[in-house]
């Protein structure tokens, strides 16, 4: 993985010497200098097998545009992408859940069809597109919503930084009207991802619902004259949502990619538009940092869900 | 009408399916007076099922009640709201259906099960609830049942589940109990256990049971009328003892002809005359075994499944391969087969030693064709995409390398025709075919190639009564003039002893027995045989009867 970004990374073209060089009027002697100075005049090999040592030590280099350790930058920014990664699972999760399952008790109803529709729109339509539509919608049009110009406007302080995560902060710290500022800021970015993962969510949930309420253990609890509510939930939901664990994952993993447009479109300060700028601007490190991260996060979100499953599922710690 | 517990007149119930309407019960009635047993025995498709379920109203949804009367204790239920019935399942009518372990919740403990059967009808603290579930475990005799409150379905046997079920089934004494094949994939000896249970419960609380079964046996013993159903009707009713003693419907009579009994022979279950003794060619002197299996071990992770056990056949010999689950049957005949790896001994096929290739790499050997195996389930079996005809004609592609053409046609039509498979059903698929005829296209699809040895693992248990007469008959035919040799592995003892001239009862891995099919029935020697046929549920038939 490491190596493949780093290989990718050098294929592309442009070259980082010359974009970083003071102007266009900069000198080839200029140049050649940087290049020296970043290790661009060695042998890829040989760049490739210092890479490696220093991210070994945890070192993953330097960013070209902010002049930080990339470390210190993708420490910065994760909390940021973090935190709409996770309020948008939460919304999307509290509408897909409740979809699902109303799709899965009436199936082929009108509640289902509606279901399936909104689904196919979240799917279809771009998050840039669905993100600038409700910019549009709530900002221009209704005025509901503030700029959207990042995690807080500008009339507002940031809390003491406890977690990095500002609504946590700020109701760490007692400040309820910075939590609404923050709030308010986090809603259309967080809605925008939620509509994109809203059908594998809803979706999964229904054919799992449907799957457990067709099972034979559900007949039997309705045998013993069990009451609706509880044959669904505690019999249908529990082993419906199995599955749906799975696809959380999955989910969750792809949120923190696609965040990159959604980040960019409410210039949200995270990860995503950081390694986004960096590409842009050829600087090789952050780039490499972002994809190592999200290789990370993912696969500490992977080892979280087969934990979890473990728990939820007795079939699975017997093993 | 007061004194019934329940009544149903005139029971019109159908499927509303794609393609058309299925009239599945068409005018069924019967009565069933408080603390009574009747049984209603039909094959798949009569319609037993579901007029059991028309009573609890737990139906499908494409299936509707189209006429007729459900009287339980004089209240009409037939249309009764759901609220109603809420209150009635449980409390006043339980059902135990069958399959145990998917019938039970995987993720959540028994124990908490038994208390939601209790909690949704009683009003009661959460102690009295686990204390009042425990004793309902104690009831249907769950050892430990303390340790065991916290267990998960998968960690119980199929029996044990089946008794957490019949728990829940009767946590509220409800006057009227339904048990819906309650024994359907348990070893004989659980069988006997659990329907014992079962029998001694109704009799100490004084229900009424509505036994639905495919098992003539199980009915006559468990219950005083028995009433049998086909394709939605009801043909024959009367008190158990005289309908198994004199039927009178001919559908009755076909049958309990078809039941195997401890006098039966293949030839009687489907009314052909008897066939002569198998005279097997004289075989030189020096002639290889067939088949020599020497102290072969499997083992998983670490405790032996098969312990050193040893099994020789001669040509065209059958050998009954017996066992509960758990016995290790099935994983002997899997490492025969070469389908796995044994852990140690050897295994000799005709004077080779066919232990050395590895199970993966068998189906590239030569002897490959020689040992073909027929499987259990013929639903699951078959490649879902394959045609009747692909089917039969995969293994002679791969294992002749017959290319398509007249040939490859020639030989899987004789093959078809030879397993009484009617050709027109050759393109169909799997999902086409009848219980029966996908059982017949498992049978030609391992003929086809003219083995030496034939593996049956459990060959007939999915099937109903008068469909396994057919196969079976079929399959003594094939060994009787092709000289096949047969290890025919089964739970059945009945089954086994008609179609094999020697008898391996297996248990926990080792042999505990092994003789000739007759003496091993008249006089077993071995404690567990003896267990194993005596659990064997049985009637009495008139030799009169017999074709």
């Amino acid at each position: 993985m490491v190596v493949f970004t780093f290989i990718l990374m050098r294929v592309l073209p442009g070259d980082p010497a010359t974009f970083f060089a003071s102007g266009p009027n900069a000198g080839q002697e200029e140049i050649e200098q940087l290049r020296k100075q970043l290790g661009l005049d060695r042998p890829i090999p040989v760049q490739l097998v210092r890479y490696l040592g220093d991210v070994v030590t945890g070192n993953l280099g330097r960013s070209m545009t902010t002049g930080q350790p990339v470390t210190t930058d993708l420490a910065q920014r994760l909390p940021a992408s973090l935190e709409l990664t996770f309020f948008a699972l939460i919304i999307a999760l509290s509408l897909a859940l409740p979809l699902g399952i109303a799709a899965a008790l009436r199936p082929n109803s009108i509640i289902d069809h509606g279901v399936r529709v909104l689904c196919t729109l979240g799917v279809c339509v771009p998050t840039f597109v669905s993100g600038l539509l409700l910019i549009y919608a709530f900002y221009y049009l209704l005025g509901l919503a503030p700029d959207p110009t990042g995690r807080l406007d500008v009339f507002s302080s940031p809390p003491p930084d406890v977690t990095g995560f500002l609504l946590i902060d700020f109701l760490l710290a007692g400040d309820f009207e910075g939590l609404r500022a923050a709030f308010a800021q986090l809603v259309l970015p967080a809605a925008t991802m939620a509509l994109f993962v809203l059908a594998p969510l809803a979706r999964m949930t229904r054919a799992s619902m449907l799957a457990a309420l067709g099972s034979d253990f559900v007949r039997t609890a309705r045998s013993i004259g069990m009451a609706d509510r509880r044959v669904i939930l505690v019999y249908g939901l529990r082993n419906a949502l199995l599955p749906v664990l799975t696809i959380i994952g999955v989910v969750f993993s792809t949120m923190l990619g696609a965040n990159v447009l959604v980040e960019k479109v409410f210039s949200w300060p995270g990860i995503g538009s950081y390694a986004l700028d960096a590409l842009l601007a050829s600087d090789y490190a952050p780039v490499q940092g972002f994809v190592l991260l999200i290789a990370v996060i993912f696969v500490l979100v992977n080892l979280t869900i087969d934990i979890l499953y473990s728990v939820v599922d007795p079939r699975m710690s017997a093993e | 009408m007061s004194g019934s517990l329940l009544a149903v007149r005139d029971l019109h119930v159908a499927f509303h399916t794609r393609g058309g309407v299925v009239d599945a019960v068409r005018g069924v009635d019967f009565e069933l007076a408080p603390g009574d047993t009747l049984a209603i025995v039909g094959e798949s498709g009569s319609g037993k099922s579901v007029t059991a379920y028309s009573v609890m109203q737990l139906l499908d949804r494409s299936a509707r009640i189209k006429q007729g009367q459900i009287v339980f204790r004089g209240e009409d239920i037939t249309r009764a709201a759901p609220s109603r019935m809420k209150a009635l399942r449980g409390a006043a009518i339980s059902i135990v259906f069958q399959s145990p372990r998917t019938a039970l919740n995987p993720i959540r403990p028994i124990g908490r099960q038994v208390m939601d059967a209790l909690s949704a009808h009683e009003d009661l603290s959460a102690t009295e609830l686990r204390a009042r579930a425990l004793e309902l475990l104690e009831a249907v005799r769950i050892r430990d049942a303390e340790q065991r409150f916290d267990a998960y379905p998968e960690q119980l046997s199929g029996g044990m589940c089946q008794r957490v079920m019949i728990a829940m089934a009767i946590a509220c004494n409800p006057a009227l109990l339904i048990a819906d094949e309650p024994t359907t994939g348990l070893d004989v000896t659980t069988q006997k256990t659990v329907m014992d249970l079962l029998a001694r419960l109704i009799a100490e609380r004084n229900m009424g049971l509505v036994l639905i079964t495919h098992d003539l046996g199980l009915a006559a013993r468990y219950c005083r009328n028995v009433m049998v159903m086909e394709k939605g009707l009801v043909v024959e009713r009367a008190p158990a003892v005289e309908l198994f003693s004199n039927p009178v419907h001919p559908y009755t009579r076909k049958l309990v002809a078809a039941s195997p009994t401890f006098e039966s022979t293949v030839q009687d279950l489907v009314g052909a005359p008897p066939a002569a003794p198998v005279v097997r060619p004289h075989e030189e002197r020096g002639t290889p075994l067939l088949l020599d299996v020497q102290a072969v071990t499997k083992r998983y992770s670490g405790s032996p499944v098969v312990d050193q056990v040893s099994l020789t056949m001669r040509r065209g010999e059958s050998v009954g391969l017996v066992g509960e689950s758990g016995s290790g049957k099935s994983t002997l005949s899997r490492m025969i087969c070469r389908l796995i790896d044994h852990d140690g001994g050897s295994v000799i096929f005709d004077g080779q030693d066919i232990g050395d290739v590895p199970a993966r790499d068998f189906h590239a050997s030569p002897l490959r064709r020689d040992i073909q195996i027929v499987f259990q389930d013929p639903h699951e079996s078959l490649n879902p995409r394959f045609s009747a005809f692909d089917c039969i004609a995969h293994p002679v592609r791969r294992l002749l390398k017959l290319k398509d053409g007249a040939e490859l046609r020639q030989r899987v039509e004789a093959v078809a025709d030879r397993c009484g498979l009617p050709r027109r059903l050759l393109p169909r698929f799997p999902h086409q075919l009848s219980g029966g005829e996908k059982a017949r296209v498992g049978i030609a699809r391992a003929i086809a190639v003219e083995p030496r040895l034939l593996v049956l693992d459990e060959p007939t248990a999915a099937l109903d009564v008068s469909v396994q007469a057919v196969v079976l008959k079929l399959l003594d035919d094939l060994r009787r003039d092709d000289g096949l040799a047969f290890l025919f592995v089964s739970h059945d003892l009945n089954v086994v002893r008609m179609m094999c001239e020697r008898i391996v009862v297996m248990r926990r891995g080792t042999v505990v027995e092994e003789g000739a099919s007759r003496e091993l029935f008249c006089a077993p020697r071995a404690e567990y045989t003896r267990d194993l046929l005596a659990s064997i549920p049985h009637f009495e038939r008139r030799p009169s009867l017999a074709g």
